[in-house]
């Protein structure tokens, strides 16, 4: 079992929660995830790590409440324990000095970018930071990323914080205006990632990008998470999760991430009373 | 006298009919009497060719004769005296191409039903047994993976006194026993059971813990154990590598299976993990996994379900007893067809189309070589693919573990004797060095690699 020892509500729809995880805390790096199950019979879901400490033994995962596991395990507390909680899973981020880079961060994507980041400043890089939500509440990790990041920028859909629009209108206005990166590293949704690497392909900025899709194990098991990668089939849980942005197949993981919506939905509707 | 009947007295099984609509076990085992009655027909051959045949080497006609007399109980100690895991045997070992293939009886008509006897003593046993904790030696061993072949050898070396920790990747232990074989072939309950007749010695678990990813096996040095056994298995499944494999609606049968067994998709939603099922379902491959498959997919509502295999129905490499069962239970099939494409339209599976093979000559593996036939594309239509053509060794271990030399298939290489790797101490069995192969073989490759580690560290300790 893995003690819940914080949990802290982000937003309406965003939770971060620390867990009691030695296996995990001792050997994971940045780019890393894990895989969790609430309950005895619950399924396995992964969520990329937010953060770790290695003295403590401890690892902080942050996501969003939208689906039948992460609405159970949002009605867990400090104290409580979650069943399973298996990890470090996938390659760590290959993360190099760089003069410059830019993170961007979608909705709850802005969370494994952010050790990311934290990371490369530790490397001597100076990083900038893009940070997106549908609303000023949807935008998380503000206060971290203040720590690490020389310039942050925002975009709202309804600009009540930063600019109205997307972070990739953000992102243009920054090239428009003359801005140099030597990488970008853009973590969200899936359709927000193939619209980052619509803009930094033309221009060969080297984009990497974070994939999440479908899986059940996290060690290359099942094969249920495979993408298509410069045109070959790699596993997103043991040759990822981040992948060469220019290289994937962003279409064939949004039709893939697509497949159990009916079962999904049902579940949420009939499954739990919130 | 010896029961003389040619013929294995018939075990009940649940009517295909009815089968195909629940994940109850088709085989419904013997009654004491009959079980009395099949154990008569053994002749209690002074040479037991049987117990040569078994690769754990069970007293087979020593069992027996305590069933002939109604001890159940003693035959039970004699069966796991060898073999940890009697209830799963009975049910899983290929006996006719072991201890039944060599069985006297077998000339004359039907073996003895050892199996089936195994299976009887087992279930009967269930749940009554007394397990000693044996006293400890205080030696840390780690044994990397819960399937047949790390229980084995953790049960063996905890009878020794060893102090000995599982350490499994997934959150429940088993392995294959779990996440592959079907329900309705390998009840999970029975397998829990036996598992933890082996805990009961006094072995530790550490779940959740992937040995090359969570700890590394220097790591594991560090910690104070003295040697390792790896029984991480062939968990990693292979694709043909064609067109449209990546389309919603092509699974890889250890997706699909691992869905249904381990994660308990069948009762969705219950259990919340999903799985989707079309109406018409092609199953690529001949093996016991393509059959688990077609048989899942049948009772998970599927109207057709095809097994397209590229060879002939003798060249099919599943068990008899399981071809047969898939054939009652009105799995179609298509043999001599190999897929070249998956057609999709808007992303999902929607037809398949293949090409028909003819046998030529025999190939390395002695089978004869399917060739395709020029010009014999043609289509089916289905709306799932499930792909059951082998697994590989998961490369997670040898990836973090440089001294582990492996073959050209990733298979971990061992002495054949002593099951030891190319790094001292460390051990490894089971389908992580033979490639997918049986639970016995793997539950042999435990013994004998738990009775070297033995060996080697009271010679060390003798030093």
């Amino acid at each position: 079992m893995y003690k819940i020892i914080d949990k802290t509500k982000l937003n309406e729809q965003v939770e971060q929660m620390v867990i009691q995880a030695p296996y995990v805390a001792r050997r994971c790096e940045p780019g890393q995830f894990i895989i969790l199950r609430v309950d005895e019979k619950g399924e396995r879901i992964p969520l990329t790590i937010a953060d770790y400490n290695r003295e403590s033994d401890q690892v902080t995962i942050i996501y969003q409440v939208v689906g039948y596991t992460t609405k159970l395990l949002s009605q867990m507390n400090i104290g409580e324990s979650i069943s399973d909680f298996v990890g470090p899973l996938g390659q760590p981020a290959k993360l190099k000095k760089h003069k410059r880079v830019l993170g961007i961060g979608g909705g709850v994507g802005a969370a494994p970018l952010y050790p990311q980041l934290k990371k490369l400043k530790e490397m001597g890089t100076d990083v900038d930071v893009i940070i997106g939500g549908r609303s000023e509440s949807h935008i998380i990790l503000e206060e971290a990323f203040q720590t690490i990041c020389k310039n942050m920028y925002f975009a709202t859909n309804d600009g009540s914080k930063g600019k109205k629009g997307f972070v990739t209108d953000v992102l243009l206005e920054l090239i428009e205006n003359g801005e140099m990166y030597d990488e970008v590293i853009a973590i969200g949704p899936l359709i927000m990632m193939k619209a980052v690497v619509g803009i930094t392909k033309p221009l060969n900025i080297p984009t990497s990008v974070s994939l999440n899709p479908i899986m059940i194990d996290g060690t290359g098991m099942c094969g249920g998470c495979r993408v298509t990668i410069g045109g070959e089939v790699k596993f997103a849980c043991v040759d990822g999760p981040d992948f060469d942005g220019f290289l994937v197949d962003f279409d064939e993981c949004m039709r893939r991430q697509t497949y159990y919506k009916d079962h999904e939905n049902h579940i949420c509707k009939i499954g739990l009373n919130t | 006298m010896p029961n003389m009947s040619p013929k294995k007295v018939s075990m009940k099984e649940q009517d295909p009919e009815e089968r195909v609509k629940n994940f109850q076990e088709v085989a419904l085992g013997y009654t004491l009497d009959e079980a009395i009655a099949e154990a008569d027909r053994c002749l209690n051959c002074r040479h037991m060719p049987c117990v040569y045949g078994c690769p754990v080497n069970v007293p087979i006609p020593d069992f027996i004769s305590e069933l002939k007399k109604g001890n159940i109980k003693e035959a039970y100690d004699i069966i796991t005296s060898e073999n940890g895991l009697p209830a799963i045997c009975g049910r899983v070992c290929p006996q006719e191409s072991q201890c039944e293939q060599v069985c006297v009886r077998g000339r004359k008509g039907d073996p003895v039903g050892i199996g089936r006897l195994e299976r009887f003593v087992a279930d009967y046993c269930m749940d009554d047994k007394t397990v000693e904790e044996p006293a400890s030696n205080d030696i840390k061993i780690a044994v990397v993976g819960g399937g047949p072949a790390g229980l084995t050898c953790a049960a063996d070396l905890a009878k020794k006194g060893y102090v000995v920790t599982i350490f499994e990747a997934l959150h429940e232990l088993g392995g294959v026993l779990m996440y592959g074989i079907p329900e309705f072939r390998l009840p999970k309950t029975l397998v829990q059971k036996e598992i933890d007749t082996i805990i009961k010695l006094g072995v530790h678990v550490e779940k959740n813990v992937i040995v090359g990813k969570s700890i590394t096996v220097d790591e594991l040095f560090d910690e104070g154990y003295k040697a390792v056994f790896i029984g991480s298995g062939a968990g990693l499944p292979r694709f043909m590598g064609l067109k449209g494999e990546n389309l919603n609606g092509v699974y890889s049968a250890n997706e699909f299976l691992t869905r249904v067994n381990l994660m308990k998709a069948y009762d969705f939603p219950n259990h919340p993990t999903p799985v989707r099922i079309g109406k018409r379902v092609a199953v690529i491959g001949g093996g016991n996994v393509a059959m688990d498959a077609a048989r899942t997919a049948k009772r998970l509502g599927a109207e057709e379900v095809m097994i397209v295999y590229r060879r002939s129905k003798e060249e099919l490499p599943a068990r008899l007893e399981e071809v047969h069962h898939a054939e009652e239970e009105g799995i179609e099939f298509k043999l001599l067809n190999n897929p070249t494409e998956i057609i999709g339209e808007d992303g999902e599976v929607k037809a398949m189309q293949c090409i028909r093979m003819e046998l030529g000559e025999p190939d390395a593996s002695g089978r004869r070589r399917p060739v395709p036939i020029e010009n014999s594309s043609f289509t089916m239509d289905v709306d799932t693919v499930i792909i059951a053509i082998g697994q590989t060794p998961n490369p997670l271990l040898r990836d973090t573990t440089e001294p582990l030399e492996t073959n050209q298939r990733g298979c971990i290489i061992v002495h054949q004797e002593t099951m030891e790797t190319t790094m001292p101490n460390v051990y490894a069995g089971g389908d992580a060095v033979t490639g997918a192969a049986t639970v016995i073989l793997a539950m042999g490759a435990g013994k004998k690699a738990a009775k070297a580690i033995d060996e080697k560290l009271r010679n060390e300790t003798k030093k």
